[in-house]
């Protein structure tokens, strides 16, 4: 095995993956055109209709974008009150303990079951709390997805945040210490400022996760093609409506559901892009 | 301010012991050897079976055996590919191009797994003019990839110096040292990434749906639609008849993938000493 | 007199990391064989990097340059392979390297399976045990020649590294500071060890320990910022050194 040989077959191998990037925007783009051509781009990004009449079709993305960024807001707001919690009782209070690794270790878990189940469970255990509490009649809908959805990404912004927590230099907060803070002003003045944008970030990624989140919300959301007017409405999300029709679609049907999927990795990769360029920044501070 | 704290953080682990539990509960009681041994059993046969209040015959074989087969083609193609590109970023990190593969390589990573299988559709069902096991495990593989580039190239990087220029120093070339000093020393890091790899993809099942699709009895070709335990769980659930085989499918796969995370997080740390 | 070839030469040697500071500034001097010189001087001086430098080891490093000759046995080394060049240079580092994932006795022949070179049991059994004995670690190890040798103690370890060297005959051992990362008794076993070795192969070794060079050298170079201030006897050094900066340094003044 000689150097030459060596540094081109790394490179070859390296090659695959601008291949597979080129690969995956050139499919997109291609076989999205025809819905855009049809539709026209704005037109299709703000039309709510989804009609497959012979002759007389029409399709508009904005009722499964709306339902995309309505479930990962939602899933946001949720984990936030229980994501913030483990990565300070993991980072900061208890670091280092052998409780703390525990519960790195069960959140950890918690981010390899896989989403079909969570659906299920989402589906047969959720479901009947929620139709019981009486907030919605038929248990499926936003809230239950944005639910589940909220689980499902708390271990990703746990961990994350956790990292940046204990990366907060300990002189700092000894000094802080010493001129008499407590524990909770440490937390407040010290820890959050620091290691802020390291949170802030992790959220983001956390974000972008919940974004393509596909058979948990497949299964929760309702399955219903219209704008959800409010949080106990069903609807659909890009990824989902994508799982449910693409298997019989053709034409300009499946046109148009490839141009969502095209919107869909579209505003991943963005979220996605922006997240890793904050946590860079904020490891290398 | 601490109770809150503790409180809102032990929430956090209900909802893993909650699913755990209810599979555990609703679906040990259909494990048995025939579950993993037999196919899918047809509507009519389940249908005949629930009127007669009988347990469903047949079980997941055709899934277990798809599952292998997918998985088993994804990794010996990703494996060896991620490895060389992990070393190819850890040996060239100051290079323009590496930055970018680095780069591109988190954009991977961030694909919906729903677009992955609409793209291996475009690439691979459509000039096959068919599903079949290749399909997805193009699909997975893809999705293998950037978390074993990954795991390799942090490996690699993470090495002191001293291992690769004591290497050099006794003469070796840059590929001998790779070959027989950086990468063996790495071999713990990249092991444990590919076992989480393998984690993660083996419960997928948006991107197996229109690329393996399913088939309903064991299947050995690669060329033809395939089963998989994620999408059999997908189906039973959307097959009222079925809906009873769910839970010990759910079980058998919940068990596996935590074991196998339970597994990689166990070696990391023995590892790493 | 008989002139003979020194086995190493460096002929204004320079090394820059970048276009306006140099670390080693025109050095020359000439190697004896079968001696040990020690360079000395204080953080900063450039002894590593002239070091370093014999063995190639800034190649890998693409914004380091080297002018100037350095001559090995008469050729000079910046005109040829690294990977040559490397086979007659052995080089020990600062921290005890062996391989993790070798057993002692692959550590031993790693030189040979880094070349490529295929050697049968028999020739291969006959080299351990012989730089294993050269290294006095022989009896200490012979039993446990298959495990790894990450759990020898760390003078243990460096003898490993030293024997590994020396498995490849090289012309000159190259050693950067090779006892600073090991205790006292481990120091003196390795000291007595290149005291040894110096009849068989020549000896070039970094040191910030002033004792050590006086202990070990014959012959000492003297750096200060990049440039070789002094190079001689180390006896002579040590006792009527002939430079103000070297006496500086020797009494404690500069360092």
């Amino acid at each position: 095995m000689n150097d030459k040989l060596y540094r081109i077959i790394l490179f070859v191998a390296a090659l695959t993956i601008p291949i597979v990037c080129g690969g995956v925007v050139y499919a997109l783009i291609t076989d999205a055109y025809d819905a855009f051509e049809h539709f026209g781009f704005f037109r299709f990004l703000t039309s709510s209709e989804w009609s497959y009449t012979e002759g007389a079709e029409q399709y508009g993305a904005l009722p499964f974008i709306t339902g995309t960024l309505l479930t990962t807001l939602l899933a946001l707001l949720f984990c936030i009150p229980f994501s913030m919690p483990v990565a300070f009782f993991v980072g900061e209070y208890f670091k280092g303990s052998r409780i703390a690794s525990v519960l790195s270790t069960v959140t950890d878990l918690l981010a390899g079951i896989p989403s079909v189940i969570y659906g299920l469970w989402g589906f047969y255990t959720l479901r009947p709390i929620i139709i019981a509490l009486d907030i919605s009649s038929q248990g499926s809908g936003i809230l239950t997805a944005s639910l589940v959805l909220a689980i499902m990404i708390v271990p990703y912004a746990a961990s994350l945040s956790a990292e940046f927590i204990k990366m907060v230099p300990n002189d700092l907060k000894e000094s802080a210490y010493s001129l008499g803070a407590t524990r909770a002003e440490v937390v407040r003045k010290i820890i959050f400022p620091v290691a802020g944008s390291g949170i802030f970030s992790s959220y983001i990624l956390a974000i972008g996760r919940a974004l393509g989140e596909t058979m948990t919300v497949t299964m929760l959301i309702g399955n219903t093609n219209n704008i959800p007017t409010s949080i106990t409405s069903t609807g659909n999300s890009m990824a989902s409506i994508i799982a449910n029709q693409f298997g019989e679609a053709d034409g300009l049907r499946l046109s148009s559901l490839i141009a969502i999927g095209l919107i869909l990795f579209l505003i991943t990769a963005v979220i996605n892009m922006i997240g890793k360029m904050m946590i860079k920044r904020a490891r290398i501070s | 301010m601490l109770w809150t704290i503790c409180i809102f953080a032990t929430l956090t682990a209900v909802p893993l012991f909650a699913i755990l539990g209810e599979v555990l509960l609703r679906g040990y009681n259909q494990l048995s050897w025939s579950f993993f041994t037999e196919p899918t059993p047809t509507a009519y046969k389940a249908m005949k079976a629930i009127e007669a209040g009988e347990r469903i015959p047949g079980g997941i074989a055709n899934g277990i055996v798809g599952t292998m087969i997918i998985l088993s083609m994804a990794v010996v193609v990703a494996v060896p590919l991620g490895i060389l590109c992990g070393t190819f970023l850890a040996e060239n990190s100051k290079k323009r191009f590496a930055k970018v593969v680095s780069y591109l390589t988190d954009l991977v990573q961030g694909i919906p797994s729903v677009i992955i299988g609409i793209i291996t559709y475009i690439w691979v069902v459509v000039p096959m003019r068919g599903y079949s096991a290749i399909a997805g495990s193009v699909a997975l593989c893809i999705m293998m990839l950037p978390l074993i580039i990954r795991s390799t190239e942090e490996t690699l990087k993470i090495l002191p110096v001293s291992l690769k220029e004591a290497g050099l120093a006794l003469g070796g070339n840059k590929a001998r040292v790779m070959l027989k000093v950086q990468l063996p020393a790495a071999f713990g890091g990249i092991f444990t990434g590919v076992l989480l790899a393998i984690s993660r993809v083996i419960g997928e099942t948006a991107p197996l749906m229109f690329t393996a699709l399913g088939c309903s009895f064991i299947r050995w070709s690669i060329t033809k639609p395939i089963s998989a335990v994620p999408l059999l769980i997908w189906e039973f659930f959307n097959d009222p008849n079925l809906q009873e085989l769910v839970w010990g499918a759910s079980l058998f796969l919940l068990i596996f993938v935590l074991s196998l995370n339970l597994l990689a997080k166990y070696l990391a740390k023995k590892w790493n000493q | 007199m008989e002139s003979v070839t020194p086995i190493l030469e460096f002929k204004k040697t320079c090394v820059s990391y970048t276009k306006q500071t140099m670390a080693v500034k025109y050095v020359s001097a000439a190697i004896e064989r079968n001696t040990i010189t020690a360079i000395m001087g204080p953080s900063g001086c450039g002894k590593s990097t002239l070091l370093r430098a014999v063995n190639l080891m800034h190649s890998l490093y693409p914004n380091i340059r080297v002018d100037g000759e350095i001559l090995l046995n008469g050729e000079n080394i910046l005109s040829m392979e690294p990977i040559e060049v490397r086979r007659r240079v052995g080089m020990v580092f600062q921290r005890p390297a062996p391989f993790p994932t070798m057993s002692i006795y692959d550590n031993v022949l790693a030189g040979f399976a880094l070349n490529g070179i295929h050697l049968s049991k028999s020739k291969k059994d006959e080299i351990v045990e012989s730089n294993l004995r050269n290294v006095a670690l022989w009896n200490e190890v012979k039993d446990v020649l298959n495990k790894k040798g990450t759990f020898l103690s760390g003078g243990q370890q460096q003898r490993l590294c030293v024997a590994r060297a020396l498995a490849m005959n090289p012309d000159i051992m190259l050693m950067d500071e090779p006892t600073s990362a090991l205790d006292p008794i481990a120091t003196k076993r390795i000291e007595e060890l290149l005291l040894e070795l110096q009849k068989k192969v020549t000896i070039l070794v970094v040191t910030h320990n002033m004792g050590q060079a006086k202990r070990i050298s014959s012959r000492s170079m003297f750096m200060y910022l990049g440039e070789l201030i002094e190079y001689g006897d180390t006896e002579t050094m040590f006792s009527n050194p002939e430079h103000e900066r070297t006496k500086a340094y020797l009494i404690g003044k500069i360092g």
